[in-house]
């Protein structure tokens, strides 16, 4: 019966999954030169995969459902004088791709954007509700 | 009575179906970047048509009835014909799509309160006026 408050669950619910989406992409590009984690590996670069949540009849929010490693080869880096470069003088970075973080990260506030304009909206049609009959 | 109850039955059966359309437009919008989605609608004036329908056969029977029969049932939830091609992901949701039925329905649920709140008015002008 309330869908309008459905609404707001909705796009509630993408707007978290859309930001720790955002979260994901802030550590890819924070670490993209860390070549030592705590585990002495390079960094992996990570990505959510979202799935959605029934909420009602035929309506669905979203949730993260895992945050997956990027299978992608570590870049091989050029630079004798490191002190974690192997034999041949090459030291392995993470698998980030920067570029392709940039995107995500644009797409990612777009879609943060959109809903939250369809919470504005759904507010906005409660409290059309709320006052009919006032004047 | 009947008369009233027949002016609000509409905006209410209206106003309802529009709430339920503007939240599977929403989930559309939610799940645009959701892998395997399939953007859903509902068909508002065939939902529309069976709930005024239903409404008036259960009016015409005793009164009890008919107060039960405002409670109505959701309209059902189709998928979106795709007109464009669906994403590599299985995804179906074009965000433009979605943005424009969503401030259409929007507006026309604005619409619909501003038709009741006009109506309610009326009716308050006739009880001032004897």
């Amino acid at each position: 019966m309330s869908s309008l408050f459905n609404v707001l669950n909705i796009s509630g619910s993408a707007m978290s999954a859309q930001s720790q989406r955002l979260n994901t992409v802030a550590s890819n590009l924070a670490n993209v030169d860390s070549a030592a984690g705590p585990d002495g590996k390079p960094y992996k670069a990570k990505q959510v995969v979202f799935s959605e949540v029934a909420q009602s009849v035929g309506a669905s929010g979203v949730k993260v459902s895992k945050v997956i490693e990027d299978k992608a080869p570590f870049r091989m880096e050029h630079d004798p004088s490191n002190p974690l470069a192997d034999e041949n003088g090459y030291v392995s970075m993470p698998n980030v791709n920067a570029t392709q973080e940039m995107v995500n990260m644009i797409s990612t506030s777009r879609a943060y954007q959109n809903n939250v304009e369809t919470m504005n909206a759904a507010k906005s049609m409660l409290l059309k509700t709320l006052s009919i009959g006032q004047g | 009575m009947t008369k009233i109850d027949d002016m609000f039955n509409f905006h209410q059966s209206a106003l309802r179906l529009r709430a339920q359309r503007q939240e599977v437009i929403a989930s559309n919008i939610a799940n645009a970047d959701t892998p395997n989605y399939k953007a859903k609608d509902i068909d508002f004036a065939k939902a529309l048509n069976e709930a005024v329908i239903a409404s008036s056969t259960a009016m015409g029977g005793n009164s009890t009835q008919g107060v039960t029969a405002q409670i109505g049932e959701p309209a059902p939830v189709q998928y979106r014909s795709a007109i464009t091609q669906a994403s590599v992901d299985g995804n179906s949701v074009d965000s433009e799509v979605e943005r424009n039925s969503f401030i259409d329905n929007a507006l026309r649920y604005e619409a619909s309160v501003g038709m009741v709140n006009s109506d309610i008015k009326d009716m308050l002008a006739v009880l001032q006026n004897s």
